[in-house]
């Protein structure tokens, strides 16, 4: 059962690099999920969209990040249409939208899945950039690769970025609004449906740069969404819904014990997968409000 | 009354058929709309009465067949023992399941049997007598008396089966258990107030979901003569068990049967003229537009037809 310290060690340190990415990978889940109590288990599925974006502005000349960035205007807009769909059809009818629309999105991931098969295949995409496949030394045999650096950067910045958005502009302070008292909000005189809208285009443009990230950290293949239904859930529910403390907390918590079960001697990668989920299972039996829970 | 002899007309058709083609294919793809059908219908008396949403399928499809595969492998038992021994394990996991049911609701109960099947599909990954990732090659015995080849045998077994469950989902619909998972549905805390035991039903409606996809599961290494884990646990169950009642209907035991029916045909239509990703490409446009346009499904059409 042991696992030698420098092992452990260098566990902990990538778990750190990868809990940053699983924290941006979430940090849309958390808005659409965590704050609009949208069961949204799409949204991995239109991440590896946005990779397979990415993928192709990357081949017309792009950097990864770049591309990831200018994705997020059409995602915004095609997230604000998921959003405008989804309440016509389910909320605004409200009696047994639970069932239908966790359904109508599964059905919604399934689409997307299928269609990137179709269209590009089975086999596994990957993209060139300058920092990828470089590693960087950082004293002693310990080397980083630089890819997962420069994703982490960009994932601190996603949720340094959308925790100022919603802590000071009045646009976050609504959607925080909307989450905790859609009535009052009405009573105010402000449109809930609109704010929500918009809050869901910004998880959706999100969820692109998200795909960029996913890109430039590995290989991606169409069926990738399934694992990481496990993995955005985890750390939404693990934060406690909507809290972007709590999803950077819970992407280290998770990204922390999923490498270490990886590089654990007697479990190794079989196990790995499984982490997100036990993760969940345990927080949704114990403590089902989260760490940073309201 | 004329259920019965629906029911009996059905079994009746399945042995003639059984009787008389000699198209092994026809078995072959018959014998998996029939499992659909047990699925569908195990699906539908915890999603459709109660309305929990489970994608847990493939954990208990799955537990059923590596049951059936193991206790072969291991005492050679016979195909019966080893389905009431499936449905009698995929019945405790169900039951674990219902337990959750007692914090978890929604899409949080739903996330949960997905992570249910990822757990059971890491298990048999690396449990090494039971194959591991390679899988488990089984011969098949010879096929039992009346029968002259193996895969009619399974055919008119699983009809059976499909037979059964929904025997078993009709008396659920009809019975008090039945109103009161339609309550639960409806709304969990008014049917606690007014006196429906909420906890008992669904453990009860779980266990008997479970314990009849595992039975669904059990011939299924017989039928390949070979079991593996990542297609067995593999999602693709979970759509399909899922998919039938929407498209169906989730309202009555009628239902999933005409969706699974209608489902799996024209899945094992489109796999044989175009490809395997079309046909699940049509499941999942087939289920959005149902869910969206015809949210009661090919039989609320036909309701609304009639008026």
């Amino acid at each position: 059962m042991g696992i030698p310290v420098e092992l452990l060690f260098e566990a902990v340190l990538f778990g750190i690099l990868l809990g940053g990415f699983y924290a941006a990978v979430s940090a849309g889940l958390s808005v659409s999920f965590g704050l609009l109590d949208v069961p949204h288990v799409a949204h991995p599925a239109i991440m590896v969209f946005g990779s397979y974006c990415t993928w192709g502005l990357v081949r017309a000349g792009l950097d990864p990040i770049v591309a990831g960035l200018l994705l997020m205007p059409p995602f915004f807009l095609l997230g604000m249409a998921v959003y405008r769909f989804y309440y016509e059809t389910f909320e605004k009818r409200g009696a047994e939208a639970g069932v239908r629309g966790i359904a109508f999105f599964f059905g919604v991931a399934l689409i997307i899945e299928v269609g990137l098969i179709l269209g590009f295949g089975v086999d596994q995409r990957i993209v060139e950039a300058s920092y990828i496949g470089k590693s960087l030394s950082i004293g002693g045999d310990l080397r980083v690769p630089l890819r997962t650096l420069v994703v982490f950067c960009v994932a601190v910045l996603i949720t340094v970025v959308l925790t100022l958005y919603m802590s000071k502009t009045f646009t976050g302070r609504a959607i925080k609004a909307v989450a905790q008292d859609e009535p009052a909000l009405r009573l105010m005189g402000v449109n809930p449906v609109r704010i929500k809208q918009w809050a869901f285009g910004i998880a959706t443009a999100i969820a692109a740069l998200g795909g960029a990230l996913l890109i430039i950290i590995g290989p991606v293949e169409p069926a990738m969404d399934r694992a990481y239904i496990g993995r955005t859930f985890a750390v939404v529910v693990l934060a406690g819904l909507g809290s972007m403390t709590g999803t950077v907390a819970a992407g280290m918590i998770l990204g922390i014990s999923e490498s270490v079960v990886l590089m654990h001697p007697g479990l190794g990668a079989s196990w790995a997968p499984a982490v997100s989920f036990a993760l969940l299972l345990l927080v949704l039996g114990v403590r089902p409000q989260g760490l940073f829970g309201r | 009354m004329k259920f019965w002899i629906g029911a009996a007309v059905a079994m009746a058709l399945a042995i003639a058929i059984a009787g008389f083609v000699n198209y092994e294919y026809f078995f072959f793809a018959g014998y998996t709309v029939l499992m659909f059908v047990v699925l569908a219908t195990a699906w539908n008396i915890l999603g459709g009465y109660a309305g929990y949403v489970n994608f847990g399928t493939p954990a208990f499809f799955g537990l059923g067949a590596y049951t059936a595969a193991l206790l072969y492998k291991t005492y050679a038992a016979p195909l019966a023992l080893q389905i009431l021994a499936a449905a009698g394990m995929a019945g405790l996991l169900g039951c674990a399941t219902g337990l959750l049911t007692l914090r978890l609701r929604g899409i949080f109960f739903a996330i949960a049997t997905i992570a249910l099947v990822v757990m059971m599909e890491t298990v048999f990954v690396a449990w090494r007598y039971a194959g591991g990732a390679t899988g488990l090659q089984l011969l098949r015995p010879a096929p039992t008396a009346p029968f002259e080849s193996y895969i009619k045998m399974l055919f008119v077994l699983m009809a059976a089966m499909a037979v059964a469950s929904v025997v078993i989902a009709r008396y659920i619909e009809r019975s008090w258990i039945g109103r009161g998972l339609r309550a639960i549905r409806d709304s969990e805390q008014a049917a606690e107030a007014s006196g429906v035991p909420t906890l008992k039903l669904k453990v009860f409606a779980c266990t008997v979901c479970g314990a009849l996809m595992g039975a669904a599961g059990a011939p299924m290494p017989m039928y390949l003569s070979f079991i593996e884990p990542f297609s067995t646990f593999n999602l693709n169950y979970a759509i399909g068990a899922l998919a039938s009642p929407m498209i169906g209907g989730t309202a009555t035991w009628l239902g999933p049967v005409i969706g699974a029916v209608v489902l799996s045909t024209l899945q094992q239509v489109v796999t044989v003229t175009v490809s395997n990703e079309t046909n699940v490409l049509v499941v999942g446009v087939l289920l959005v537009v149902f869910i969206v346009a015809a949210p009661e499904g090919i039989l609320g059409l036909f309701r609304k037809l009639k008026r």
